[in-house]
């Protein structure tokens, strides 16, 4: 009897292991926020579910408030990251990410230029508004 | 065997068939294509799994008020996790992360398209639906 709930709950843990490195896998692989937000939610929840096997097995139920917080809580990391995804974070759009960094690069560029040329128009032109602020 | 060990061997089971929901959405997250099959993958264990713990847990206490005080945790999961798979799925459908060839049907759509028709009516400012780059200011 003994023997058959030993290696029920170690099938119970080889379970939780697989699982928990699967989330850790698919957090690490991404590719966009999402799939990771997701990953973490799984991986949260395997936590909480471990938390709650710990208890039947080692015979204790001392760590029910922790699963109480873990599972009230657990919602808003996710719900933040879902609130700011932009639309830039599609997988699709970063097939040639060199390509894009280099197009930011040079409007990054572009508009330093053009702010250095406002800069020296408003120079020249401050004068004239000062006057113009004296009357 | 003894009822002592009939309880025992069913918070067992219970406790076996909680991690195997738990693989489960692990092996969905790694084998389904899109954000969205993820999601769907990723629900498994949070309410189902939940429950069997949740027993199980009860089952190896043998005791009521140990259940009374793990209500809470089912309730709360139950309250938060649509909520955050609703985010997650809206977040999902609006930056386009998903594959739109392996969809049945996508009643979204028409909604959007028949919202954005009436916003153009009304003269408002259509915001673009993240198709190309947004506008520069």
């Amino acid at each position: 009897m003994s023997i058959t709930l030993t290696v029920i709950y170690f099938a119970t843990g080889l379970l939780f292991t697989a699982a928990a490195l699967l989330a850790v896998a698919r957090i690490v692989r991404g590719p966009s926020i999402l799939d990771r937000v997701i990953a973490s939610d799984v991986l949260l929840t395997t936590l909480l579910l471990v938390i709650g096997a710990e208890m039947v097995i080692n015979h204790h139920t001392r760590t029910i408030p922790l699963m109480v917080v873990l599972a009230a809580t657990a919602v808003f990391g996710t719900i933040a990251v879902a609130r700011y995804v932009s639309k830039q974070d599609h997988p699709a759009q970063h097939e040639n990410a060199d390509q894009e960094l280099q197009d930011a690069a040079k409007n990054v560029d572009a508009r330093d230029d053009t702010i250095v040329d406002d800069v020296a128009e408003a120079a020249v032109e401050t004068p004239e508004t000062e006057r113009a602020g004296d009357k | 065997m003894t009822f002592d060990d009939i309880l025992d061997l069913i918070a067992a089971i219970c406790l076996l068939l909680g991690a195997f929901l738990s693989l489960a959405a692990g092996i969905g997250l790694l084998r389904f294509p899109d954000a969205l099959s993820r999601l769907h993958a990723a629900t498994k264990p949070q309410v189902l799994g939940l429950l069997f713990i949740v027993t199980a847990v009860a089952l190896g206490a043998r005791s009521w008020s140990t259940l009374l005080a793990l209500l809470p945790v089912l309730l709360f999961q139950v309250l938060t996790a649509p909520i955050s798979a609703h985010m997650v799925g809206r977040a999902g459908y609006r930056t386009g992360n998903f594959r739109r060839d392996i969809l049945i049907a996508d009643e979204l759509e028409q909604a959007v398209d028949a919202a954005t028709v009436e916003a153009e009516a009304a003269g408002d400012d259509v915001p673009d639906r993240g198709v190309g780059p947004s506008p520069t200011v």
